[in-house]
């Protein structure tokens, strides 16, 4: 096989060997550092860590068909926290009011509604303006925000409603319902990508743009749909999360667009769009709470985390590059 | 279909551009089931000329007719719906999808929901590949494939419209022995189906192996059409370079001094083997090749650009290793790159400063770059080389081409280099500009430097060289002076045949 | 006369449809509170911007070299947090170089990754952004940072004090913009930066060490970053460690407002200043006419997505972009 295929190889490989290692490795420092009694490696543990795997893992499959088309989403993070907060404020609203719990699937649909809109008007700015997606969506990452601060200032947002919260931490076949969401979108939109025109499509113009574009494909819609698509998964992952936890902070949600897109590269999605694989990315969202359970298992804290992820990205671009490299033929350039 | 009928004509087509006129009155046609070449020389207007008929540019004036019925070509998509299809010098394949869905992209077939319908899909691009008699199948990861294979897709992304005309572009450029065959078989049986295949190529020995009929043009105009079994490869470039043949060979006789540069056994990979050439003090040595011969990939192993895999770099006798551009220039080597626009210029800035660009730590005054010193060096060269400049301001994006490759030459003049290489100096140029920069190169060598040109263009290199390296995939097939130097075995020898094969 | 055909209006209506719509608002807002005029009002947005502005020095460098650097807004909590902490611990003389150290070492490491091994500068700066607020919280332990005795120190100099009259944030800024404007404009390191962003093959075609360039230009980053830190510690004695978040965000905005483009190769140091000052305007204006705090956030991204819009249509000459 030539070393392209072999390197494409090795990338969709990694992340699953890089899984077994983590769990190596923290089962192993476990024995010596943990804090608590439990072994790493605890059945009850990995279903947790699947169910705490849903909110950004809900993210980084929709960041996934982003960025194989080549774009790159920067607001998920502010999205979540505005779908969250129309989530638990709308169900306080008096129009509302005779509803009883009728009130969630209307709360629901609003919070998916936002989320939806909010996508759509980043996906219709990168159409019709030719900005680049990245400053688009980093704009709105500041202006989706302010949203989210004008909403109620610097105050949580919140709402319980306790048949949503049974709801929310009920388990169904020993698994969580974050969980069957988080599996459920990444069926979906496997479906998509590996069934679908449209699936099939994000590939042909994140890999060869103009290409796409000779043959008739509508490049437009095509990443206003996307967007659209992603605008709805932040909120969905907004509505998974706050179904449970009843309160919203209008910081919440930041730095999601970097482990996302962390998670995305990990699996071996690239940046310069037009490989990815849906799966690959579940993995790399799993690898990253591993990450983050495993820190904290042996007593590392919330700033630990955050420096090892970035420090983890910017290892896989490193690592990328490396697989890359054309050889002595390339221009030193 | 019927074969009195051209599948494909066009008349009197014209095509400006600001300032220069792409095509004029260009008339051509193509018949059911023939092999038309189309050559000129670069600049000539053969690409104009396709991207009108694949509708990616709307002729200022003239008519299409497909079949005799007249047709305006909008879009690619809609010149491939009337029947005329391309298969580009740069595939246009998304490597990450299978044969199948590249061949059919834009066009899955589809079930309910979205859906693609695999089974169809597969069906059909089975069927196709099979009338081709490839070597691999539809469900292949387009980017696995050679590309000599890739080009098999592409050409199998024709057949899906049942075409009545295909349009090759350089088809031959990468390919080995063994693959060019694979495609002369396809294009005879394209050929058989009563497809009319328009040819463009530059190889004279392929396009008299295969085609019927050749046209030539030149400076955008049509030159004439010519039966390939009634005709030569003598009457074929009389009509691509013109009348008055300027073959004129470099006639001037100086001085020549030591030897500036050696090249022993240097070798990069596949890209060039076993290259051994000397170049000495007021010597022009020209580089004559196609595409992909290895000319330009020498000379940015020589200026630092590429490691080489084997072999050695001699200045002045001295073994050096050259480790990047930066080290070259100290060396006294300077570069004028093939692509003035992406290598040779920043468009964005002004003359001035393009200039004295590689220079700019040397004109210091204290911690600042000394204008006064820069405007110096821009005049300097402004008036050698005759620049057309409203001022030093001017941004360089805004000049001629002809002009913007007198920044970049004046560029590397400034540097007194002792070795200078020049590749492709008059592309995309206009005639007197042309002229005016031929002479420069003479003038240079009469001061003493040693020149390498590398150009595509027989007139240039045998006007300016003392001596001509034919180069012909990767190896130096043979060494000219200027006086034993002839258009037959020069072209001979960069078509890969060696001198025991003369006509 | 090139400025009178339809094309030529619109691209000068473009590049100084910023400026013009700015005279529009100023005039605007000072119709609708005239307090905005006031001495007093200008002054004070001159001087809270100028932390911005020192920083958005620094970033032009990055730009005009084609890249960006999404960190600054968590080095510069680094360096708030580090100089205050090591002020109470070695004293400020010490103090002040060991945090420019420090953050220079990170910009160090960021230009290495950018220059050298040319990863992708938005996302490794997104990691750094990431890694950075890490480690302050470390360096921090969470907690916020403050200066135990702190009429006893000279310190409060940088943030609070004045000079001939003018607030010594404002001198330094201006002092900063001064040199690095000369550095940008006339010295051979400047040259290159613009070459190496307008066309980096064609730089490195003309022997200009394009590795080395970016590498001091995230070096310039985290020098300007470093004085920001300097001047916010020293004006509030004291910080939570997330006071820089989202100002790199605003630094991108001046620099864009400015008509730098994000492509790179063009934007100067006098054109950031200006962005730096339209947005501080812009968002005063809009605090005395009324308007939520927060919404100041929405009016920048307004103001982002058309500053790059107009520049990038006037580019290309049309305003719709022709995606199909």
């Amino acid at each position: 096989m030539n070393s392209d295929t072999r390197a494409t190889l090795i990338k969709q490989g990694a992340i699953w060997a890089f899984i077994a290692v983590e769990l190596a490795f923290f089962s192993i420092a476990g024995e010596f550092l943990a804090v608590t009694d439990q072994a790493f490696m605890d059945f009850d543990n990995m279903l947790l860590l699947l169910k705490q795997s849903a909110p950004i893992g809900i993210i980084a499959l929709g960041m996934t068909i982003v960025m194989i088309n080549g774009n790159i989403d920067l607001s998920v993070g502010a999205t979540y926290a505005l779908a969250a907060i129309v989530l638990l404020d709308s169900m306080t609203w008096p129009i509302f009011a005779g509803l009883g719990d009728w009130v969630i699937p209307v709360s629901w649909a609003l919070a998916l509604l936002t989320g939806t809109v909010l996508g759509a008007v980043n996906g219709l700015i990168v159409w019709k303006t030719g900005v680049d997606a990245f400053i688009v969506t980093l704009g709105a990452m500041l202006g989706y925000r302010g949203l989210v601060f004008m909403y109620n200032g610097e105050q949580p947002t919140s709402h319980l409603n306790w048949t949503l919260v049974d709801f929310a931490e009920a388990q169904f076949l020993g698994l969580h319902t974050a969980t069957w969401f988080l599996l459920g979108t990444a069926l979906v939109l496997w479906l998509v990508m590996t069934k679908t025109v449209h699936g099939r499509n994000a590939y042909a113009i994140g890999n060869n743009r103009e290409a796409a574009v000779n043959a008739g494909i509508r490049v437009g819609p095509h990443f206003l749909i996307n967007f659209m698509l992603i605008g709805f998964l932040a909120a969905l992952s907004a509505v998974v999360f706050y179904s449970e936890s009843g309160s919203v902070n209008p910081n919440d949600g930041m730095l999601f667009e970097l482990w996302a897109i962390t998670a995305v590269v990990l699996g071996g999605t690239k940046l310069m769009g037009g490989y990815g694989s849906i799966v690959a990315t579940l993995g790399g969202v799993i690898a990253i709470q591993l990450l983050r359970k495993g820190l904290g298992h042996i007593g590392a804290g919330t700033e630990t985390v955050n420096l090892v992820i970035g420090l983890i990205l910017i290892a896989v671009l490193f690592l990328d590059r490396q697989l890359n490299r054309r050889g002595r033929e390339a221009l030193k350039i | 279909m019927n074969d009195h009928v051209p599948a494909l004509r066009l008349e009197g087509i014209v095509k400006t551009f600001p300032g220069v006129r792409a095509l004029d009155d260009v008339s051509f046609n193509v018949m059911p089931g023939e092999v038309h070449a189309l050559m000129g020389e670069n600049g000539a207007g053969k690409s104009t000329l396709m991207k009108v008929l694949g509708g990616i540019y709307a002729p200022d004036a003239g008519r299409i007719y497909i079949a005799e019925e007249p047709t305006e070509m909008t879009s690619p998509i809609h010149a491939k719906a009337k029947g005329v299809v391309f298969i580009h010098q740069e595939l246009s394949l998304a490597d990450e999808l299978t044969v199948a869905e590249n061949i059919f992209l834009g066009e899955l077939p589809r079930k309910s929901l979205g859906r693609v319908d695999w089974r169809k899909l597969f069906a059909e691009t089975d069927a196709i590949l099979k009338t081709l008699n490839v070597g691999f199948n539809a469900r292949t990861r387009v980017g696995d494939l050679s590309i000599a294979n890739q080009q098999m897709v592409e050409i199998a992304r024709a057949l899906t419209v049942d075409p009545r005309a295909v349009i090759f572009d350089e088809p031959t450029a990468s390919l080995t022995d063994a693959e060019k065959s694979v495609l002369f078989e396809v294009i005879a049986d394209l050929k058989s189906r009563g497809v009319g295949i328009i040819y463009i190529s530059h190889r004279m020995e392929e396009i008299f192996k295969i085609t019927d009929r050749i046209s030539v043009l030149r400076d955008g105009q049509y030159r004439g059409t010519l039966e390939t079994a009634k005709t030569n490869e003598e009457e074929v470039t009389h009509l691509m370079i013109g009348r008055t043949l300027d073959l004129s060979r470099n006639a001037s006789h100086h001085e020549m001094g030591d030897v500036a540069l050696e090249v022993r056994g240097l070798s990069c990979g596949d890209l060039f083997e076993d290259v051994s050439f000397k170049v000495r003090r007021g010597e022009v040595v020209g580089f004559y090749g196609l595409v992909g011969a290895g000319r330009t990939e020498i000379a940015e192993t020589i200026f630092g650009l590429r490691d080489p895999s084997a072999g050695s770099i001699l200045l002045d006798g001295e073994e050096v290793r050259i480790t990047s551009p930066q080290d070259a220039i100290r060396r006294g080597i300077s570069l004028v790159p093939e692509d003035r626009k992406a290598q040779g210029l920043v468009l964005g800035m002004n003359c001035r400063d393009n200039i004295t660009l590689p220079q700019v730590d040397d004109m210091t005054a204290g911690p600042f770059v000394s204008d006064g010193a820069e405007v110096a060096i821009f005049d300097l060269y402004r008036d050698k080389l005759d620049i057309r400049t409203p001022g030093w301001r001017q941004t360089v994006g805004n000049l001629s081409g002809g002009n913007q490759q007198k920044i970049v030459i004046g560029k590397w003049l400034s540097m007194h280099p002792s070795v200078l290489i020049v590749d492709e100096p008059t592309r995309g140029i206009d005639v007197g500009s042309k002229s005016e920069i031929h002479n420069l190169i003479r003038d240079l060598a009469a001061q003493g430097y040693a020149v390498i040109v590398i150009s595509s263009e027989m007139p240039e290199v045998l006007h300016v060289s003392d001596r001509i390296v034919a180069m012909y995939s990767g190896r130096i097939m043979r060494e000219f002076t200027s006086e034993e130097v002839t258009e037959d075995s020069l072209i001979q020898a960069i078509s890969g045949l060696t001198g025991d094969k003369v006509a | 006369m090139a400025v009178l055909t339809r094309k030529g209006m619109g691209t000068l209506l473009a590049r100084q449809g910023i400026l013009v719509a700015f005279v529009l608002f100023m005039i605007g807002f000072a119709v609708a509170n005239p307090r905005f005029i006031e001495i007093d009002n200008i002054s004070g947005v001159i001087r809270s911007s100028a932390i911005l502005g020192v920083m958005a020095l620094g970033v032009t460098f990055v730009v005009i070299g084609g890249n960006l650097d999404l960190s600054v807004g968590s080095m510069m909590s680094f360096s708030t947090i580090v100089v205050l902490d090591l002020h109470d611990k070695l004293g400020p003389l010490l103090a002040i170089p060991a945090m420019f150290g420090l953050t220079l070492a990170l910009g160090a490491f960021i230009g290495f990754l950018v220059g050298y091994l040319k990863l992708n500068s938005l996302i490794v700066t997104l990691g750094m952004l990431s890694a950075i607020h890490g480690l302050t919280l470390t360096w921090s332990g969470g907690k916020n940072m403050d200066i135990d005795d702190k009429s006893g120190t000279w310190f409060s100099i940088f943030g609070q004090g004045t000079a001939m009259g003018i607030p010594v944030p404002i001198l330094i800024f201006a002092l900063l913009a001064a040199v690095l404007g000369m550095i940008l404009a006339k010295t051979p390191f400047g040259r290159k930066v613009y070459a190496v962003g307008g066309n980096g093959t064609a730089a490195t075609f003309s022997g200009i060490p394009r590795a080395r360039v970016v590498f001091f230009t995230y070096i310039v980053s985290s020098f300007c970053v470093a004085v920001a830190g300097l001047l916010q510690a020293s004006r509030s004695m004291g910080s939570q460690n997330t006071v820089g978040q989202g100002m790199e965000l605003e630094v991108l905005a001046a620099v864009i407002l400015g008509g730098a483009s994000l492509l790179g190769g063009s934007g100067t140091i006098f054109k950031t200043v200006i962005g730096v000052l339209i947005l501080g305007f812009i968002q005063n204006g809009l605090l005395l006419m009324g308007l939520a705090f927060y919404a100041q956030y929405v009016v920048t991204w307004v103001i982002i997505i058309l500053a790059v819009w107009l520049d990038i249509a006037a580019k290309r000459g049309r305003l719709l972009s022709p995606i199909a």
